[in-house]
């Protein structure tokens, strides 16, 4: 990892541990506070505890112009950025991802490409709706291993993330503690449950959190749709497409919907909130991933729209060539922040049992 | 453009604030004048952390009980019973209601900070300190029409017969006067003016530093003092702890606190020990080692302690210089190794058995035969590495302040000026003659800041 990022870290991080004042707001500061020299694996672990809340900036008397000048959230946005291209695998696809809209826009089109080849090349070898497009044993070709490749990625990466931080055997209750602390997003509450600072300065508010809760629990009821369809077709001998009132389409529904209101929401909140108080170079990164989301959801939503229509073989190349991106992309954008996330929220309550 | 205003507040810290939202809320039209941008506004309650509080019973993060008596002998305690008992008691019993209503103006709470759990029965601790608290009055104060001017500069009052006529002060390079029907100044002390502080203490002034803003200038207490406003408070003192020695002049705040005095040996620039480093435990005797520092050869000491007291205090701004041998530790610090060498082998020759040794209570382990003594928690410094900070005298505010009466006004020898009130540590010497109470400012100027809003107000309407 890069030396003077994380000498700037422990700098800032070194003040803090004298100040203290912020030790209500997350769960960065109880841990910070419990070192007195800071390790490499020490700001690793606090980095990716950090959920870039930045009450701690607003609420400091020594952000710039003072000299010690601290911006906490984003030095530690960097380590974690930095974090996470180091840990990648294979590494050098993290960066152009991680910092790049542009790349993940390319990828994405690039996926397109392949969707529409594949219909071309491949074909519907006598299937009926979507499956009359492309056939399903095609599909599944195409998406198993983009389903099972960047799982096999992120394992790697967050085994060497257990090992950076000197994480210990992991008990079943530290990750239901973990998991609990997601689910409420816990750690944008802002310690007092009135929110973070975000998109207006020092003013509290929900709309982070809830907009994040929008896009996360749309795309898990997305994926539960994903897992619900691919159980009828195996399991039940049921092949899409799926009427209204089936598990896939009442969860699939809901879900595109939350996804898409929160995706806009997010974006529109990044458009207001300082930069500066981030990784600024991840910025492009951060947004294309959102619009990336925004795009799954919206392509999956016009799908049930106009699945009947003439629209419907482009809607599902893009559809699926955006899925096809987002899945493979997975381990080096934004949307590895979550495993890494969940990875920090257990190493902490390993520190909490021992501490 | 400022003519419209009824109330004009000098000022844009905690006090101030407090006035001036209730002076809105009672209908007034508030101006605060503050005379530092916006990224610093908020006076020394910016480096704020808590606010002592009164309760009969459980008050938000507050435990158990504090009452009345109890609070006012700890003031006792500090002040040497320099106080003011009418005043200090109306702080006392109206700081238990002030924190629902500070809480109702968008302050937040949070439990005992980690390493001052000795305080979490007695005071209220912000999440996010003061400068978050400050942040959230200037948003209510906005909801509430209360307007804030940045870099306003108030010049003077004219003080005509018993009342303020008029305000000058300088703003986006301009003079500008008006004539507000009443003035609240809770601007604070004078102790960022450093000729002001040498004049007053001495040249030794010049090398303290300032632990707070620095725009605590006193230019209207100066202006007000002038022109025969009555004072309080001992001009020649103010309020001085020890500091980490590599602090910037201002603005250091909290951070620059040393808590190892009790687990070392301090010397001065000649490698001297000069006062007894284990008197008492560290929250009891911080106050008088900013004078003891002032006392010394350039204002300056040196705090050597060996590896095993590392972590008995917390850590400061600023890592300890560290060494391998005295003799290392004396070059990089700059102070004469034989010299330095000799005060330790002394020291260390007086200690005598440290199997009592405990870190937070007094525990007797004392040197014999060595002047001057160390008379709790002396333990030889022999174990590297050896660490050392350097110390010099902060100041944290004066005590010449405006003497002000039960409701906050301000008079001169003829009486009460009608349309006058102060609050904050402009008027604190009126309650706090010496010493310091924890989150007592904080209180005054909380309860003061109220009361000066609400008459002036009144005054207004």
């Amino acid at each position: 990892m890069q030396t003077d990022l994380l000498r700037e870290a422990r700098r800032q991080a070194e003040i803090c541990n004298a100040c203290r004042y912020c030790e209500g707001y997350c769960s960065v500061f109880p841990a910070l506070h419990q070192e007195r020299f800071f390790s490499e694996a020490n700001l690793t672990q606090l980095a990716n505890l950090c959920h870039n809340c930045r009450g701690c900036y607003y609420a400091c008397q020594y952000t710039a112009p003072h000299e010690f000048d601290l911006n906490l959230p984003k030095a530690l946005a960097e380590v974690r950025q930095d974090s996470w291209e180091s840990f990648a695998w294979p590494a050098p696809l993290a960066r152009r991802f991680q910092e790049s809209g542009v790349m993940i826009a390319l990828a994405t089109v690039l996926g397109f490409g392949v969707l529409f080849l594949a219909f071309r090349m491949l074909g519907s070898a006598g299937g009926s709706g979507f499956y009359a497009v492309l056939s399903h044993s095609a599909m599944v070709t195409i998406f198993l291993p983009a389903f099972l490749f960047p799982l096999l990625s992120i394992a790697v990466s967050l085994r060497r993330y257990w090992r950076a931080t000197e994480g210990g055997r992991i008990d079943f209750d530290q990750v239901v503690d973990a998991f609990g602390s997601a689910a409420k997003m816990k750690n944008l509450a802002g310690g007092h449950g009135d929110g973070c600072n975000f998109e207006d300065e020092d003013r509290f508010s929900q709309a982070r959190r809830f907009a994040h809760q929008a896009v996360m629990y749309g795309f898990l009821l997305c994926f539960a749709s994903t897992t619900a369809g691919t159980i009828l077709h195996y399991v039940f001998d049921m092949p899409a497409p799926y009427p209204f009132k089936s598990l896939p389409k009442l969860l699939g529904i809901p879900g595109g919907l939350l996804m898409v209101i929160g995706t806009i929401w997010l974006a529109s909140l990044k458009l207001k909130a300082d930069k500066s108080l981030g990784a600024p170079s991840a910025w492009g990164g951060e947004m294309g991933f959102i619009l990336l989301l925004f795009l799954v959801a919206l392509s999956g939503l016009g799908l049930y729209a106009l699945g009947g229509t003439t629209a419907m073989p482009a809607l599902l190349a893009i559809h699926l060539g955006s899925v096809l991106s987002f899945f493979l992309l997975t381990p080096y954008t934004k949307m590895v922040h979550g495993f890494y996330r969940l990875a920090a929220l257990v190493r902490d309550e390993q520190r909490k049992s021992v501490g | 453009m400022t003519s419209e205003y009824d109330i004009a507040v000098i000022g844009g810290g905690n006090a101030a604030l407090c006035a001036a939202m209730t002076a809105a809320e009672k209908g007034a039209k508030v101006v605060v004048l503050e005379t530092a941008p916006k990224t610093y506004r908020g006076g020394n309650s910016r480096h704020t952390r808590n606010f002592r509080c009164m309760h009969s019973t459980p008050l938000g993060p507050l435990v158990e009980a504090y009452g009345e008596d109890e609070y006012f002998e700890d003031l006792l305690k500090v002040t040497g019973g320099k106080t003011d008992e009418k005043l200090a008691r109306i702080a006392i019993r109206t700081s238990e209601e002030c924190l629902p209503w500070m809480e109702a103006h968008g302050v937040r709470f949070q439990p005992s900070l980690s390493g001052t759990l000795s305080l979490a029965r007695t005071n209220a601790f912000f999440m996010g300190g003061g400068k978050s608290l400050v942040n959230a009055y200037y948003r209510t104060a906005d909801k509430l029409g209360v307007d804030v001017l940045y870099e306003a500069n108030v010049t003077h009052l004219e003080l005509e017969g018993d009342r303020i006529s008029r305000v000058d002060y300088s703003h986006e390079g301009q003079h500008r006067s008006f004539a507000p029907r009443a003035v609240i100044i809770a601007a604070g002390g004078f102790q960022a003016d450093t000729d002001w502080l040498t004049r007053a203490w001495g040249p030794p002034a010049q090398n303290f530093l300032i632990r707070g803003t620095p725009y605590n200038r006193g230019v209207v207490l100066a202006d007000l003092l002038d022109q025969g406003v009555r004072s309080v408070g001992d001009p020649t003192q103010c309020h001085a702890v020890a500091i980490d020695g590599r602090a910037p002049k201002f603005d250091g705040g909290i951070v620059t606190r040393l808590d190892c005095v009790p687990f070392s040996i301090v010397v001065n620039k000649n490698a001297e020990r000069f006062h007894d480093e284990g008197e008492d435990v560290w929250p009891k005797r911080y106050a008088i080692w900013g004078r003891l520092i002032a006392n010394q050869p350039d204002q300056i000491g040196y705090v050597v302690i060996d590896a095993r007291s590392l972590d008995l205090f917390m850590p400061s701004v600023f890592p300890p210089i560290k060494a391998d041998t005295l003799e290392e530790l004396a070059y990089k610090m700059g102070l004469p190794p034989e010299r330095l060498l000799e005060t330790v082998t002394a020291f260390n020759a007086a200690c005598g058995d440290t199997s009592k040794f405990h870190p937070t209570e007094l525990d007797g382990v004392t040197t014999s035969g060595l002047t001057p003594p160390k008379t709790n928690w002396a333990r030889p410094i022999t174990e590297a590495p050896i660490y050392g900070y350097s110390l010099r005298t902060g100041v944290t505010f004066t005590y010449l302040g405006l003497k002000v009466d039960e409701k906050a006004r301000c008079s001169t020898e003829n009486g009460f000026v009608r349309n006058l009130w102060a609050a904050g540590e402009t008027m604190a010497g009126s309650i706090l003659g010496q010493g310091y109470l924890a989150g007592f400012g904080m209180t005054i100027g909380t309860v003061f800041g109220r009361i000066a809003g609400r008459e002036a107000a009144n005054h207004a309407n």
